[in-house]
């Protein structure tokens, strides 16, 4: 590392103001970025633990670990916190929160009140959703699909009401950023000099205003089913069982671009940082993400292929779904072409970069196998959509997540990592993953039905080469924790621009002071101007 | 390339499930293909972009329309072609022939319940002709379930309330599995049922006169085919373990305490009434789930399954 190194203990954000208090109340998008950092990321060990339950439970045939009913919790419960507490919140609401407006130039989001109120919703959401657990925890699947969630036992309405909370959590953070984008931006700063960590953002902001709010009603609405007993979707009480599932997915596919959009927002930085060269169509990227978070809105059908839906809307359903692949496709294109004639670096941030286009590339076109009609029929409700969205969701977005981690720690806490342990820890992650989903893959494509507790003979050997996957994997992530965790109490401190970047949170020191910039940054360059002379290193 | 299919998908039974899998393989090909480019281009360029010196200055190349359209245009054309190709094949799926041999399928938690058009009930077991298209009238008595044959390519959800159906023609005779595909709680992945493909000549006869090989059996041991085949299993262990419903090791003789605070003394006639009417008397600490099997056993069967949980001891 070149540059000078920053000293970190005069009135950086993570030390000025001290006391807790200053922390629990802070308005800084910076703390609040770092508070949801680390509990979004204790979420992921709670779930990452479920995890590793549910594959010690299928390491053989027989149900002998777990009992059925608890398994079924467990996986329920595994799929929810993932989902609500880690990967919708993590990349928006841990990084956006504190990259975005330093990227823009600006002292602090639009509403800083709000976004510390987001906070707390997140933590109410939170231990509403955990206190469930308490109560006996419920075995409905995440999807909360009706009758079966309208007339199980266990604290359904109570968990519910938890992810109901947290979608406002969601919704806060989304009208931040776009008012943030809209009106914050450094003098100079016009739409097209943004960084497309920004497009990616606000177009995840755009989907978590206009989605959440059915989401929330569709929770409101089993809540008083369960309660009052007034049938919507229980046929016993004169409900549409499939009714919830179209609102239900109405929300929740969406929401998959709510996951993936930031995870291809931060591979849209870390490329041309590393491989040092100007990001190949930046219009078509920006764009890409607004027709993604538009077509997503017409293609939630494709989870309900064997529901009972007309076979018209099927077929509809079907084709709108091939056509949001092309702007998932464009992306991956764009990012290879800005490679070519680079000068590539292989740090660990674009170890994971790289790592994603190759996942994402699987989970992608696993993707076509799904959405074609008759294929889906036979691959829907098995092992073949657990390992594709786990592709898409982990391959993608997780890999991501840690390409951001990688990036930007040296700015957030100031603080190098180890490179040596970094990578040894990369090869562990990729290898763990491909071989606990490539391995869930092939027992789905011959049958294996998922959210078995039990299953045939047959299955076995998949399930032993997945389930020690789920070692090796694990102990990747762990030792990633422990080399991030060592790094906070060891020397160098970072410089304020380790990587070279020319995004502006880098023309800050590492870390940042509280109001961001001593003076407003002009930039005067885009932000992938790598055919100058190198930014300040 | 016969064995790629063939590790990569079940056995095919049907001749639908043959179409299906020529579309499956060609979007494996179309997929290997991409994945192989994108994975070159990735190992290619990072040797050979190498960064050589740290202020390397790189050419600035903001776009290239050519070759955008290119890859914006080439993908389109392959997606489109493979919706029209799924959607052919989801046609012939769901649009069954008319002359059809009809059953009924009811899915509860956590059987399969079969009625043939003469009035033929089975449970867990469908027995079909060889060669003959059959269409299945499902319907479901509580939560969603799905009846998916994984070697017939076929799966639909069952609605409570609603029917649907399915169709195939089965072509390869033997036995196919058939499982719950849409979660239903405890049983879920117990929920498993077996298709019989038989010749038309023994599909006729087994429809006529019922299973002979049962009719020998001694009624312990017909009880411990039904024990298995009628989905008791799910809920009563035989080594004493809680399950839904209480164990069957060394129940007979008991007196068992029930939810209305009586006691029953398990006997003949409560194990009769316990199977035919299960809600009327409830043993304390269990819920009320079990499914009737009115009509759905025979006075021999019922009989062999009392005598098998006799001899639980």
């Amino acid at each position: 590392m070149t540059g000078e190194p920053m000293s970190s203990t005069h009135g950086d954000y993570l030390h000025e103001p001290k006391g807790w208090r200053s922390w629990l109340f802070t308005l800084d998008h910076k703390r609040i970025g770092v508070l949801y950092f680390w509990s979004t990321l204790a979420a992921f060990v709670l779930g990452g633990i479920l995890a590793m339950l549910i594959r010690m439970e299928l390491l053989t045939p027989k149900s002998d670990l777990l009992p059925a009913d608890t398994y079924n919790k467990v996986f329920t419960l595994h799929g929810a916190i993932m989902i609500f507490l880690f990967i919708i919140p993590a990349i928006p609401a841990a990084f956006g929160n504190f990259v975005l407006p330093l990227m823009l130039g600006a002292k602090d989001v639009a509403f800083p009140r709000l976004n510390l109120a987001s906070y707390y919703l997140y933590v109410a959401g939170t231990l509403i959703l955990l206190g469930g657990i308490l109560g006996g925890g419920i075995d409905t699947g995440w999807t909360f699909y009706t009758p079966y969630s309208s007339t199980t036992g266990g604290t359904v309405s109570l968990m519910v009401f938890g992810v109901f909370v947290l979608g406002f959590s969601s919704i806060f953070t989304g009208i931040n950023f776009i008012a943030t984008i809209h009106k914050l931006r450094a003098p100079g700063m016009n739409w097209f000099r943004l960084p497309l960590f920004a497009w990616g953002t606000y177009a995840t902001a755009i989907i978590q205003v206009m989605a959440t709010p059915v989401l929330g009603i569709t929770l409101l609405l089993l809540i008083m089913e369960r309660v009052f007993r007034i049938g919507i979707f229980d046929p016993k009480l004169g409900g549409d069982p499939v009714l919830f599932q179209h609102f239900f997915w109405f929300y929740s596919h969406p929401a998959v671009y709510i996951m993936i959009l930031p995870g291809m927002a931060i591979i849209s930085e870390v490329i041309p940082v590393f491989s040092r060269k100007t990001i190949f169509g930046y219009k078509a990227i920006a764009y890409s993400s607004l027709a993604i978070a538009l077509i997503s809105f017409l293609v939630w059908g494709h989870h309900m292929f064997i529901s009972g839906q007309s076979q018209l809307a099927s077929a509809v359903f079907s084709f709108l779904t091939f056509l949001v692949a092309i702007p998932s496709g464009i992306k991956i294109w764009n990012w290879l072409a800005t490679m070519y004639k680079g000068s590539i670096k292989l740090d660990a941030p674009m170890i994971y970069a790289i790592m994603f286009l190759a996942l994402f590339a699987i989970g992608g076109l696993t993707g076509l196998f799904l959405g074609a009609l008759s294929t889906d029929v036979h691959l829907t409700d098995t092992y073949f959509v657990v390992a594709h969205f786990h592709y898409v969701m982990m391959g993608g977005t997780f890999i991501a997540y840690l390409a951001g981690v990688h990036y930007w720690w040296p700015k957030i806490f100031g603080r190098m990592y180890s490179e040596k342990m970094s990578r040894m820890a990369g090869a562990l992650v990729f290898i763990g993953f491909n071989l606990t989903f490539l391995s869930q893959f092939l027992m789905g494509s011959r049958g294996m039905p998922r959210r078995y507790a039990s299953y045939v003979q047959d299955f076995q050997p998949m399930h032993v080469l997945s389930t020690v996957g789920s070692w090796i994997l694990a102990l990747g992530l762990f030792l990633i924790l422990g080399y991030l965790l060592v790094s906070l109490r060891k020397k160098p401190d970072a410089p304020a621009n380790p990587w070279g970047a020319a995004t502006l949170e880098w023309e800050t020191p590492s870390p940042p002071p509280h109001h961001n910039f001593d003076r407003t940054p002009v930039p005067t360059h885009g932000p992938y101007d790598y055919d100058r002379e190198p930014a300040l290193v | 390339m016969n064995w790629l299919r063939e590790l990569l998908l079940p056995e095919q039974a049907t001749a639908y499930a043959g179409k299906v899998d020529d579309l499956f393989l060609f979007i494996f090909y179309i997929s290997a293909f991409f994945f192989f480019l994108v994975t070159a281009l990735i190992v290619f360029f990072v040797w050979r972009y190498r960064r050589r010196a740290p202020n390397e200055r790189t050419p600035k190349i903001t776009h290239n329309f050519k070759l955008e359209v290119v890859w914006t245009v080439i993908p389109l054309i392959i997606v489109i072609v493979i919706f029209f190709w799924g959607f052919h094949g989801y046609m012939d799926a769901t649009v069954p022939p008319r002359d059809a041999l009809e059953i009924r399928v009811t899915g509860k938690r956590w059987v399969w319940q079969f009625e043939y058009p003469n009035g033929t009930r089975t449970l867990n077991e469908l027995r079909v002709p060889l060669g003959k298209p059959v269409t299945l009238i499902m319907t479901s008595d509580d939560v969603i379930h799905s009846f998916y044959v994984p070697s017939f390519r076929i799966k639909a959800d069952l609605l409570p309330d609603r029917y649907t159906k399915l169709w195939f023609t089965p072509e390869k005779e033997g036995t196919h599995v058939l499982f719950c595909a849409e979660y239903c709680g405890t049983g879920h992945s117990v929920m498993e049922g077996k298709i019989h493909v038989l010749s038309e000549s023994k599909y006729r006869d087994w429809l006529e006169r019922g299973d002979e090989t049962t009719q020998a059996m001694p009624l312990p041991e017909l009880g411990a085919l039904l024990y298995q085949s009628r989905g008791c299993a799910t809920c009563h262990s035989l080594d004493g373990r809680r399950g839904q419903g209480p164990s069957f090791k060394g129940i007979f003789g008991l007196t068992h305490r029930m939810a209305d605070g009586k006691d029953a003394l398990v006997d003949e006639n409560y194990l009769r009434e316990s199977i035919l009417q299960p809600q009327a008397r409830i043993v304390e600490g269990y819920q009320p789930i079990m499914p009737t099997f009115q009509g759905l056993l025979t006075e021999r069967e019922i009989q062999a399954l009392i005598e098998f949980i006799k001899a639980q001891k």
